[in-house]
């Protein structure tokens, strides 16, 4: 045990020196964190540019457009013509030019012209503002005409909200809210690292087996320590390395990430809000509107304490238990070749399972009770990347078991499978190893 | 006392037997010369006790002892195929090595500080082996194979790739080694390094052992009771007249005023008696048996396999 846990720290400390190592380990949160703030900032920037729009109005409507934010509607009776446009907009301080043609009460098309492209906000904004306004007199010449008293309310009474509240029932029978997007969304996120993490760490691991056996040191190695220990402490040291890795992500990102948020995002009272059935009386108070508040809200009530536990262990283990299933699979396979390129024909097999793994996570979010999805959520192979997705919808304890009791049995006894093809691979130079040969040396 | 002994080794691999019912035995203090042509057997017997590999049948004796795994820290190996990280600083590699050898870090540390400055390599402790010459990087293995001072050290090959300055230094420390009371397990081609440093030799061939024992028991055993007499060249000396019935000169050639020639006996016959013919015609220089080098002992017996 003492010696495996030299093997480990050797394998810790060589890794975590490298340069390749402190650049990728402090890159990935900068770069997350700058996307992030990217986002944000494009988010809650304001749009700050004056503008102004010549209307050249053609219909009955009376000056139909005032200001929206900061673009100022001017009406010009200036004969402008499609062919002098541009000139009357190099010439004025405009920034764009629009018709607005007469019959526009009868769904007409309103051009705008423009040296630059007119944004998304400003066009909905701009034709959703005429259709109130048209709307509004239709319906006036329509309440006229039926001279039925207070037709107007009685219509607006008609209009009634329906919001779809999603529930879960949990097996002691208790209703709880959760929003499954959400929740799902953090699966997939979650699957999408473990695959990362298996491929990069568990090839890792593939890489150490090659260089041990093409420098010839593994022969010296497994004179002082049994291959499959060896093999082992390997496994561990390299599997240490990407949970520093990724516990220092997930420290720097989640850091900046808060710390962001208290900059940017208005002080929202979480736990207040988790409580809420009252969003309208809550926005009042707040800078955010009831329809943003209805989205913060359901993150919060499916990211409460309870769930997070839960997830957070299933994903340690499948995170840990997925990479050691590959990682010794991987090691098997650097034994068995003399270099990488070599490493091709069995390692196609095993990255076309893993790929089939995410692509499962992915269906799963649509379908989480599908055939496929449960069983790829149990066997061990796709487990790690389907399984997860699964959990916020709700799997029954005995599946979770299942699942995870497979996963185990299935590292024991592959990792034993590869021990055999490890300890005569490493020792065996200049053949073009076969999977019949493979084969044979299981029963050395 | 056996010191090591492999008794009835079989190992078998896909396509042919290795070794085949081969039993050696090593006395204690040895240098134990482990002779045989390329894919006899050798590298497979090496890995088999130093418990790389296991034996399909056959038992191994560690001082009488059946051998256990533990015993990995009492033998020293330095296989054929040397290798070593090579982005690792030296010092810290053979920490390591030493380490996973039962040692703890601080003796590691003394230890090797103290052979360095023996190989007069203090100032590669904080290199890379990357940027060891090749000769280099053999003494840094060198060192790491005796440093946990087992009781048993295998060489296979250690004199390839050392320039003669280093393998008179080499040769030195194993010669030092086997004084301390170190039983040396030794593979080679190099006859001539056979018989300079082994007191004991086996040869496999084909999978099986051909012969084992002391060096020069073999070497008398296979010495075919010729002789050499020299004596100082007179024209008129006819030495096959002097023989009688009893010796045949084999050969005979003139080198200057010497005259060799070689001599077998053919029936019993005291020396002496051959010798007082001879002494009173002429001036003898040297008069001796004709040991067989290891070289044409090793030949002749692969070829009559």
């Amino acid at each position: 045990m003492n010696k495996t846990f030299i093997i480990i720290s050797r394998e810790f400390s060589t890794r975590v020196r490298k340069k390749s190592f402190l650049v990728v380990t402090i890159f990935v949160p900068i770069l997350f964190i700058l996307f992030y703030a990217f986002l944000m900032w494009l988010m809650l920037k304001d749009d700050t540019q004056e503008r102004k729009i010549a209307v050249v109005n053609a219909s009955t409507l009376e000056r139909p457009l005032e200001t929206i934010n900061n673009t100022k509607f001017e009406y010009t009776t200036q004969p402008i013509t499609e062919e002098n446009a541009a000139d009357f907009l190099k010439n004025k301080d405009y920034y764009a030019v629009m018709w607005i043609p007469a019959n526009v009460m009868d769904s007409a098309e309103i051009p705008i012209y423009s040296f630059s492209q007119v944004t998304m906000e400003l066009k909905n904004t701009i034709s959703s503002q005429l259709r109130k306004k048209i709307e509004n007199i239709k319906k006036s010449a329509v309440i006229a005409a039926s001279q039925i008293p207070d037709l107007e309310e009685k219509l607006d009474a008609t209009r009634t909200p329906v919001i779809v509240r999603t529930l879960m029932i949990t097996e002691t029978g208790q209703a709880k809210e959760s929003s499954s997007e959400i929740a799902s969304i953090i699966g997939v996120a979650a699957g999408f690292i473990i695959y990362f993490f298996i491929f990069i760490y568990a090839a890792q691991v593939m890489k150490g087996v090659i260089e041990e056996k093409t420098n010839r040191i593994i022969e010296v190695l497994v004179s002082s320590v049994k291959p499959f220990q060896f093999l082992l402490g390997k496994i561990i040291g390299v599997a240490s390395v990407g949970l520093v890795q990724f516990l220092i992500w997930i420290v720097l990102i989640g850091g900046s990430v808060m710390a962001l948020q208290a900059a940017f995002l208005p002080d929202i009272d979480l736990e207040a809000l988790r409580n809420s059935t009252n969003l309208a009386a809550m926005a009042q108070t707040q800078e955010l509107g009831a329809e943003e508040l209805a989205v913060i809200q359901s993150i919060v009530k499916t990211i409460e304490p309870k769930f997070i536990l839960t997830f957070l262990g299933a994903f340690l283990f499948y995170f840990i238990g997925g990479y050691l299933l590959y990682a010794s699979l991987f090691a098997a396979i650097g034994a068995a070749v003399d270099n990488e390129t070599d490493s091709q024909q069995f390692m196609t097999p095993l990255s076309i399972i893993l790929a089939i793994g995410v692509y499962i996570g992915f269906t799963a979010m649509k379908s989480p009770e599908s055939p496929l999805v449960f069983w790829s959520s149990l066997i061990p192979f796709t487990s790690p990347t389907v399984m997860l997705v699964r959990i916020p919808f709700g799997v029954p304890a005995w599946q979770i078991i299942t699942s995870m009791a497979l996963l185990i049995g299935a590292f024991i006894f592959f990792t034993w499978l590869s021990g055999k093809i490890y300890r005569t691979g490493i020792l065996m130079y200049g053949k073009k190893v076969t999977w019949k040969e493979l084969y044979k040396w299981l029963k050395y | 006392m056996s010191f090591f002994a492999a008794q009835n080794i079989i190992k078998n691999y896909a396509n042919h037997r290795a070794l085949d019912d081969v039993s050696i035995d090593i006395p204690e203090g040895a240098i134990y010369g482990l002779l045989g042509p390329n894919g006899a057997g050798k590298t497979s017997l090496i890995r088999i006790i130093t418990q790389i590999t296991g034996p399909d049948s056959g038992k191994l004796f560690f001082k009488g002892v059946p051998l256990i795994p533990s015993d990995m820290n009492r033998i020293g190996y330095l296989p054929e195929e040397r290798g070593l990280y090579k982005k690792m600083k030296v010092g810290e590699q053979a920490v390591y090595l030493a380490r996973l050898k039962g040692i703890n870090k601080n003796d590691a540390i003394k230890r090797l500080k103290t052979w360095f400055e023996k190989f007069e390599i203090e100032a590669w402790w904080d290199k890379k082996v990357e940027e060891l010459s090749k000769g280099m990087a053999q003494k840094v293995q060198f060192i790491t194979t005796v440093l946990h001072e087992p009781e048993m050290l295998i060489f296979d090959e250690p004199f390839s790739g050392f320039d003669p300055i280093n393998v008179e230094l080499l040769k030195k420390e194993i010669l030092d080694l086997r004084q301390k009371g170190t039983t040396i397990i030794f593979s080679t081609h190099n006859m001539a390094s056979v018989e300079e440093i082994c007191s004991h030799i086996a040869l496999i061939n084909k999978s099986r052992k051909i012969i084992e024992g002391p060096i020069n028991e073999i070497r008398e055993k296979y010495a075919n009771d010729t002789y050499q007499l020299s004596f100082r060249y007179a024209p008129d000396f006819k030495p096959e007249q002097f023989t009688g019935e009893e010796f045949e000169i084999l050969s005979q050639k003139t080198e200057g005023n010497r005259q060799d020639i070689i001599l077998q006996r053919i029936k019993p016959c005291n020396t002496n008696t051959l010798l007082s013919r001879f002494l009173p015609h002429i001036d003898i220089l040297s008069y001796q048996k004709v040991i067989p080098g290891m070289n044409d002992i090793f030949i002749k017996l692969v070829k009559n396999q």
